[in-house]
């Protein structure tokens, strides 16, 4: 699903690499954990995936496609395939939570009919049924979460990316969204999670994949948040 | 493509941007409005050489008691000097095409009904006004084989080609076109600025929407045409106002004030003002939506 080779990102008037010979390989359907101090190079790595941001060095294959050699207008294309979670929902505060989820799949072009069907039921999946006329401010944060990865879900993407999706909410709203993640990693869709929530990290007991100062420092099968003693 | 979704988002970018679109909408009426009216001076120019082109001729004025050209210090032109005029010219077929001969009383009575008009008539008393012979050419543009031929010859006072007078009076119109569409075309410049920024902070004040949109993925048309289709809005409603001021020049000032007034000329007709029309859309909502897209090119990269 993705790969990357020798992937260096050096930003502009910065002297550190954000992040630095990185060559990993995640298989469809993984659940993936990108663990990490803050600065240590995840959303980056995200970046990269979702085509935000060309690496300086190496090359990122995403569902099948050479990112470097993937034409602008070809850009839409590869991010359907790909739904993201960010830490702060992102949600328009104007339109109801049935008008953001359906808003994904209106924008690119996909007839009525269709997002009449859909979004009930990615409403129904992620639990908040009875509240598709709500305004995210009339929602707790972890029920504006659940919008979020609805929206991010209703395209049935083959690939999910977030980014902290836990990061704004307390323990028990985060266990209810990683639930969530998993139910949708069971569907098929390949989960890749930066977090640096070890509790999360250390109870699903997937792959970890750790990030130091840019550097990968480990991948490991079912791993932990910190290095098991 | 989602017809009605689209719609939507472009009557939300109207609603989110007004004063902006307003100002864009006044702007582009003003500026097309003098464009506009470059183009009617223009055609107003062409209507009139076509007009007169073929009317014009070349003058011979002979003496009166009143002229003080060298060639006249044997006073007024004598009937055997006239006569003998008359046959030189008639001599230069077929360059000469033909010979109008006309009297001080006939020149009075042409000059009064030109300036019927104008306070001037009352000045001017029939022994003012020269006898002439009017030739015409077959060709216009030799008019210096008559000039030569017969200035400065006794009873002659002038040879004047009316050729020469009217490019004159059309010079000055196609520097008052020149002008106005100088200022059109600052003005259109102006517009470009103000569509630029316009477009700059509609995007801005719709980054969360174009920011998600990128994210799932929706094509560059799907992000820009909203934004494209409210500055080809706001310029056709622009060019509309236009239109309505170009036909009123047409309307109130060419047909109802000047034509009654000089009618001793032609003046352009609606068939002038439908072929502006057109070109003033097209520039208007050609301007407006290239930059437009210029400027979202570099705000809404993907």
């Amino acid at each position: 699903m993705i790969r990357l080779q020798g992937v260096t990102k050096l930003y502009r008037n910065q002297n550190n690499p954000a992040v630095e010979d990185i060559s990993l390989e995640i298989a469809k359907g993984e659940f993936v954990f990108l663990v990490g101090s803050s600065g240590s190079g995840k959303s980056t790595l995200l970046r990269l995936m979702l085509k935000e941001d060309r690496p300086t060095r190496g090359t990122i294959h995403v569902a099948g496609k050479d990112l470097n050699r993937l034409p602008t207008w070809k850009v839409p294309a590869l991010r359907r395939t790909i739904g993201t979670v960010f830490q702060d929902f992102r949600l328009l505060r104007n339109k109801t939570v049935e008008q953001n989820i359906a808003f994904a799949l209106e924008v690119i072009g996909r007839p009525k009919a269709e997002v009449a069907v859909e979004v009930p039921r990615v409403i129904e999946m992620v639990g908040l049924a009875g509240k598709e006329k709500r305004y995210p401010e009339e929602l707790a944060g972890g029920e504006q979460q659940r919008v979020a990865v609805a929206r991010a879900f209703v395209n049935r993407p083959a690939l999910l990316l977030a980014d902290e999706p836990t990061g704004n909410l307390d323990p028990t709203t985060s266990v209810g969204i990683m639930t969530l993640l998993d139910r949708i990693n069971r569907t098929g869709t390949t989960v890749v999670m930066a977090t640096h929530d070890a509790n999360i990290v250390d109870q699903m007991r997937k792959r970890v994949i750790q990030l130091d100062h840019g550097q990968l420092v480990r991948d490991q099968a079912r791993g932990v948040y910190g290095y098991l003693s | 493509m989602r017809a009605g979704f689209i719609a939507e988002e472009i009557a939300a970018g109207f609603r989110r941007n007004l004063t902006m679109t307003l100002a864009v909408i006044v702007t582009i009426a003003a500026s097309l409005s003098l464009f506009g009216a470059g183009l009617l001076v223009r055609a107003q120019v062409s209507t009139m050489k076509d007009y007169w082109y073929d009317k014009v001729e070349v003058s011979i004025y002979l003496c009166s008691d009143a002229s003080d050209t060298p060639s006249c210090s044997g006073g007024a032109v004598t009937p055997a000097q006239r006569k003998q005029i008359r046959a030189d010219l008639k001599q230069m077929a077929p360059l000469v095409q033909q010979v109008y001969y006309e009297s001080q009383q006939q020149a009075y009575q042409r000059f009064i009904k030109q300036f019927k008009n104008s306070a001037i008539v009352q000045n001017v008393s029939a022994t003012a006004l020269p006898e002439s012979f009017r030739v015409k050419l077959s060709n216009p543009e030799k008019y210096e084989v008559i000039a030569s031929a017969f200035t400065g010859r006794a009873g002659i006072e002038q040879v004047q080609d009316q050729r020469r007078l009217l490019d004159r009076f059309f010079k000055l119109l196609n520097g008052l076109q020149t002008i106005a569409l100088g200022i059109a075309l600052a003005m259109l410049l102006v517009t470009v600025l103000l569509v630029v920024n316009t477009m700059r902070v509609a995007a801005y004040s719709r980054r969360r929407e174009v920011g998600i949109m990128r994210l799932v993925g929706a094509s560059n048309w799907y992000v820009q045409l909203p934004f494209i289709a409210e500055a080809a809005i706001s310029a056709a409603i622009g060019a509309l106002v236009a239109t309505g001021v170009i036909a009123s020049i047409k309307h109130f000032g060419i047909d109802q004030r000047l034509a009654p007034s000089y009618q001793f000329t032609s003046f352009i007709g609606w068939d002038a003002v439908w072929s502006i029309v057109p070109l003033v859309f097209a520039v208007g909502v050609g301007i407006s939506v290239v930059a437009a897209a210029a400027t979202l090119r570099r705000h809404l990269r993907v």
